[in-house]
């Protein structure tokens, strides 16, 4: 039997890589996306040693620094949590954005209006209000979701705009500050609507590192967070199981919007003290590859948060460094992210090259 | 039926041998094919049939072996090869666009004809249509079709590209008595024309009625090949199911009595709205192994998805302990004690949660006991760790994915947790699927243990010889219906066989 | 009223190329989110061989191209190494952005006082004019036949596309790996470089979309983040129009008539919040949504097999 035209390479799925094994693939994938965006920065006739070096200490090197970083951060790894619950139970909520802007403005209703409330009380508040406007913006597709199929990815999307529409509505209509003249925007917040700081950073951070814990142990060790991984497995496993799928959908969407709600909530009162229609920077985006890249584990999100938020921070330097606008870390953000996705093909596929097979 | 064999045969396979993972679909496999011949392959789920046909059209690639046309030996990489060597395959599960019309499905795929889809391409189709007798609507959108419809754009579409020889996969599974006689109509025109016809089936009475040969496939070898018009039903069973082994599996005498389920004229209808299951009626008693007989898709999976709550019968009502629980939540019959456990084609499709661990897996019925919204992973853990030990289950942990198990552990998992949630009723589908001999041995006596508590066991079974051994009655379904129920000690593989085919009520009319 | 309707038209432009590759690019089973990628790197690519040689067609012909190697990544990712869609996308959009700022402000610290400008001669070759004859005609020859040149190649392209997608062999062929890439596997058709084929072609004709952006609507300067949102609203748009090319010429003169809207309302009579005109294409959209899937629709809806990565050997 010829083999003339045997393919030169065939695709072959293979035992999944798990455990220490795919920690270490991952950390070889990471270095080889470092690498791949070492070769962008040569090709610009850059060294990419001096470059890197330059994003680290942009990023870490004095305490202004650690903490224009951690800032950066701070959104975006919590709204990674929050895709983390959804993505979970293979739900594909690309709305973050909007959920994020659904927190703002609940939590700015407050600040605007009821700013005359004990700090502490309106801090609370505000959290709760922002957890319930995400929440309700997860909750809605949720619904159309499981009542009639709805595709959530579309749809999510558009609640995106709607979302980003509101605060448009607000800024140009009934929250508009009188005392602006020019463009409509809504006024500061007054100090005591203002996050507290610790450590020179709003306490968002600490927000956020508790949820990795809270997202981190619900998932793991609650019945509700066993009960998304096993409807995230197969909705017929679920329902053999005896479990009540669609309620299931909507509580963890729910859950997902509310902590979305959360870092809207600390972006309008502890970075931007306002409400905007750039609140959100588009976190919302990045935190799905966040959390996808992270592989769905809340640490590994942690880890790469504070690697992408770094690159972020430590370009910010590259201008007066190297001449190269910041911009270039979006553009190392891609190569980066390119790289590892495509290196996760190896963990589930392998390749037979020509004349590997034995086929008599 | 003596057909002239003329030069070389249209296909020959020598020694096709294809894997999957750990699993050997086909080994070792001869076959030929003459033009102007129809060739049944038959054999049991599982025997490698479909798997067979799709090395022929190009879905999968043999592990080894040759594949010759017209004597010359050619490879098959893709449907496109096989395309081009007029090679058509009709498959079970139809590959049509569902929102295109048939007249798009049809022509899908073919080169060289322009650049524009031209209006005239319907007038084509019905012409084509109307020389095979093959009537279809050109317009209608597929999704808008039956399944006979389906099937014949289907045909088309393999005539369209002028393959002469064609692969048809279980064709008359979901015909009516009268779209099957069509069918066969148009079978025997086109071997008249001189193409070479393989068909797949496991109804006995089709293969003695359509085809000129036989080729019997047990377990991925080809046992045999005769001619249709020197065989009959009796033999052929015989071929496909193999003589009667003696296994010696325990069967304990049955210490318990008195009813546990009653299925009263259930019908239910799945998702297609054929109806899966048709006017089934038994008992199961306390203490007893009832083992359910039947050829794959003969409604075993809505059966046991029915009783376990999964799917509501159109009619019907099945009593527990003189209490219908039609209606009832799939967490309330478990809580009652109804417990099951069907293993898939798949393995993993449902009944398990595959990226999950053993110890996980064992909580998916029973995570919500306890309080508080913490899981209790303490007792799932003893437990996985003691069915380790007790089933002899290879793992490196009670931690590791139960996907990356091997098959036969996985199952052992899924039938170790439903054994040990202390069931009254004890549903289990293929247990021993895919497993080796050992394996099998470990949970034949897991089985008897339920029965000698009392429990009332529901055998889904596939290996007659096992089933003959092991259960105190056997039930057997044919197309969603009860053709018999009969006591495993004085019955034989034989009438089984003739049972679990059309055969059975012809020859009790006989009779 | 014409003065809004023809800004309105001008306005849908660049959504109607970026709808139109997008739904090039699903209607082959790919949900690609890079569209705003997509159209950054053609923005940049055709302004900066535009503001280089000064050339129409070299400028268009870059845009395509760094349209489509964007794409290209994509696909690479998506269809060889089957990464799932939803992150790849979305990884373009943040690597086109990033792309075409980054050279951008390369350009813009080279260029005389901080503003790159196109030649002249290119920007009146675009310049928008009454098309002889036609554009004579009253009204209509003001509202459809005075504007630049790209709008008329925009209609052109989206037709076009309309005529490849449903009435030619390689769109049925495409169509079908859309819906049903194992029926178009087993009809002998090579999916993933019918897969290939639409998802470059897809990102060039996003890539024209962003140059027009850079070419025109920047009035010939060009500007950071211009592409600003333009390409998810055409993704938006895919879901508008149906999935037609063809609809999509009217879904795009819709949104863009709602982004303007707001500047031709008389304030005096109708006083609705401007927001709610912008917000109105999103809210629709997402009605339609719900309706098609409470209708179980099969046609009105994405191609079935968008979102799933095709491997042949799955069992």
């Amino acid at each position: 039997m010829k083999h003339t035209n045997e393919p030169f390479v065939r695709v072959v799925k293979k035992t999944e890589l798990t455990g220490g094994k795919l920690a270490l693939f991952s950390l070889g994938a990471l270095l080889l996306a470092i690498i791949a965006g070492g070769l962008f920065i040569l090709s610009l006739g850059q060294n990419p040693f001096a470059v890197y070096k330059t994003i680290f200490f942009g990023a870490f090197r004095s305490k202004m620094a650690i903490q224009g970083t951690i800032k950066i951060a701070i959104p975006l790894l919590i709204s990674a949590l929050a895709i983390t619950l959804a993505f979970k139970m293979k739900f594909w909520n690309i709305g973050a954005e909007g959920q994020i802007i659904m927190g703002a403005i609940f939590a700015t209703y407050f600040a605007l209006f009821h700013n005359n409330l004990p700090h502490f009380l309106l801090i609370i508040v505000m959290l709760v209000a922002g957890m319930v406007g995400g929440g309700l913006w997860g909750l809605i597709p949720a619904f159309f979701k499981s009542k009639f199929g709805t595709n959530e990815t579309l749809f999510t999307l558009m609640l995106n705009y709607i979302a980003l529409y509101l605060i448009k509505y607000f800024t140009e209509g009934p929250w508009r500050d009188p005392s602006s003249s020019g463009f409509p925007k809504i006024a500061t917040f007054v100090p005591n609507a203002q996050l507290d700081k610790l450590f020179g950073v709003h306490i968002g951070w600490v927000i956020a590192l508790v949820l990795v814990f809270v997202v981190f142990i619900y998932l793991r060790y609650t019945k509700q967070g066993y009960e998304i991984t096993v409807v995230g497995e197969s909705e017929n496993t679920a329902r053999y199981a005896g479990m009540n799928v669609s309620k299931i959908v909507m509580r963890t969407m729910f859950l997902s919007g509310a902590i979305c709600g959360i870092a809207g909530m600390t972006q309008a009162t502890g970075a931007a003290y306002t409400l905007g229609e750039s609140i959100t920077g588009g976190v919302g985006f990045t935190a799905i590859i966040v959390a996808w890249l992270a592989r769905l584990n809340p640490f590994f999100s942690l880890f790469f948060t504070l690697f992408l938020s770094a690159l972020q921070k430590g370009s910010s330097v590259m201008q007066s460094s190297f001449g190269l606008s910041t911009y270039v870390s979006d553009v190392l953000q891609g190569i980066i992210l390119f790289v590892i996705l495509g290196m996760d093909f190896f963990v589930q596929y392998k390749l037979i090259f020509r004349g590997r097979v034995n086929h008599d | 039926m003596d057909r002239a064999r003329q030069n070389s045969p249209a296909i020959e396979l020598r020694g096709i041998t294809k894997t999957f993972e750990s699993v050997v679909a086909n080994h070792n496999i001869n076959l030929s094919l003459n033009r102007g011949e129809i060739l049944a392959l038959l054999g049991e789920n599982g025997s490698g049939k479909t798997t067979l046909m799709n090395i022929l059209a190009g879905i999968y690639k043999p592990d080894c072996g040759s594949i010759f046309i017209d004597g010359e030996p050619v490879v098959i990489h893709s449907p496109e090869d096989a395309n081009k060597h007029g090679i058509g395959m009709i498959h079970q599960h139809f590959k049509l666009v569902d929102v295109h019309t048939a007249t798009d499905n049809i022509i899908l795929g073919n080169k060289g004809t322009g650049l524009w889809l031209k209006p005239s391409r319907r007038q084509r189709i019905k012409e084509l249509s109307e020389r095979y007798h093959l009537h279809i609507d050109p317009d209608k959108k597929v999704y808008n079709m039956s399944v006979s419809e389906k099937q014949t754009v289907e045909i088309l579409k393999v005539l369209y590209r002028g393959a002469d020889i064609l692969i048809l996969d279980e064709p008359t599974a979901v015909l009516t008595p009268q779209e099957i006689t069509k069918l066969f109509e148009i079978l025997r025109h086109m071997r008249d024309h001189g193409c070479a016809i393989i068909i797949i089936t496991h109804k006995l009475g089709e293969v003695m009625e359509i085809s000129d040969r036989v080729t019997i496939l047990r377990k991925g070898e080809s046992v045999a090949t005769v001619n249709t018009a020197e065989t009959d039903i009796h033999a052929l069973t015989e071929l496909m199911v193999g003589k009667t082994v003696e296994l010696s599996i325990e069967c304990p005498e049955r210490k318990h009595k008195g009813n546990l389920l009653e299925i009263h004229h259930l019908t239910v209808s799945n998702e297609e709205g054929v109806d899966a299951i048709q006017d089934v009626s038994f008992d199961l008693n306390k203490g007893e192994i009832l083992g359910v007989a039947g050829l794959a898709g003969s409604g075993q999976k809505e059966l046991c998805e029915t009783i376990a709550g999964l799917i509501r019968p159109r009619e019907g009502a099945i009593l527990y302990k003189n209490e219908n629980i039609v209606g009832k939540s799939p967490a309330d019959i478990i809580k009652i004690g109804i417990s099951m456990s069907f293993i898939p084609e798949d393995r993993l499709g449902m009944g398990l949660a595959a990226s999950l661990s053993m110890v996980d897996n064992m909580l998916l019925k029973s995570y919500h006991k306890g309080r508080g919204p913490i899981l209790q992973r303490k007792d799932a853990r003893v437990l996985a760790e003691s069915l380790v030990e007790r089933l002899e289950i290879v793992t490196p942990s009670v931690e590791t994915p139960v996907r990356r198990l091997s098959g036969g552990n996985v199952q052992k998992v899924l039938l170790g947790r439903e054994i040990e949630s202390n069931p009254n009723v004890l549903i289990t589908a293929y247990p021993v699927r895919g497993l080796d001999i050992n394996s099998s041995y470990t949970i034949y006596e897991a089985i008897n243990q339920q029965k000698e508590k009392g429990v009332g066991v529901l055998f889904i079974g596939e290996d007659l010889d096992v089933m003959l051994e092991l259960c105190d009655r056997i039930m057997v379904l044919c197309h969603g219906r009860v053709t018999g129920i009969v006591n495993a000690h004085e019955t034989t593989k034989e009438a089984l066989g003739l049972l679990m085919t059309d055969a059975a009520n012809k020859k009790e009319d006989a009779e | 009223m014409i003065n809004f309707l023809f800004a309105a038209i001008k306005a849908g432009t660049p959504l109607l190329l970026g709808t139109t590759g997008e739904i090039v690019t699903e209607k082959t089973g790919n949900l690609n989110l890079g569209v705003e990628g997509m159209m950054f790197l053609g923005a940049f690519a055709g302004f900066y061989m535009g503001y280089r040689t000064g050339s129409v067609i070299l400028a268009l012909l870059a845009a395509f191209i760094l349209g489509a190697m964007g794409a290209l990544v994509y696909a690479f990712l998506t269809v060889t190494l089957k990464a799932n869609q939803t992150v790849a996308g979305l990884a373009l959009t943040i690597f086109g952005a990033g792309f075409a700022n980054f050279f951008g402000q390369i350009l813009i610290a080279e260029s005389v006082g901080g503003v790159p400008k196109l030649p002249d001669s290119f920007i009146s070759r675009v310049a928008e004019g009454p098309l002889p004859i036609l554009g004579d005609i009253p009204y209509i020859g003001k509202l459809i036949f005075s504007h630049n040149p790209f709008v008329y190649g925009a209609v052109i392209v989206s037709i076009f596309c309309w005529l490849y997608i449903s009435k030619t062999r390689p769109g049925l062929s495409m169509r079908s790996v859309g819906e049903n890439p194992a029926a178009a596997d087993a009809a002998g058709i090579n999916v993933a470089l019918v897969k290939y084929v639409n998802i470059l072609l897809g990102g060039g004709i996003c890539g024209l979309g962003g140059a027009y952006i850079s070419l025109i609507n920047g009035g010939g300067v060009w500007n950071n983040n211009c592409v600003n949102g333009q390409g998810w609203i055409a993704v938006a748009l895919v879901i508008f129009a149906n999935w037609s090319p063809l609809k999509s010429i009217l879904g795009s003169l819709v949104f863009g008539a709602f982004t303007v809207l707001q500047f031709y309302v008389p304030k005096d009579i109708i006083s609705i919040p401007n927001a709610f005109y912008v917000m109105l294409p999103y809210l629709i959209t997402a009605i339609v949504l719900i309706f098609s899937s409470i209708k179980k629709s099969k046609e009105h809806a994405q191609p079935a097999g968008c979102s799933i990565n095709y491997f042949r050997e799955e069992r």
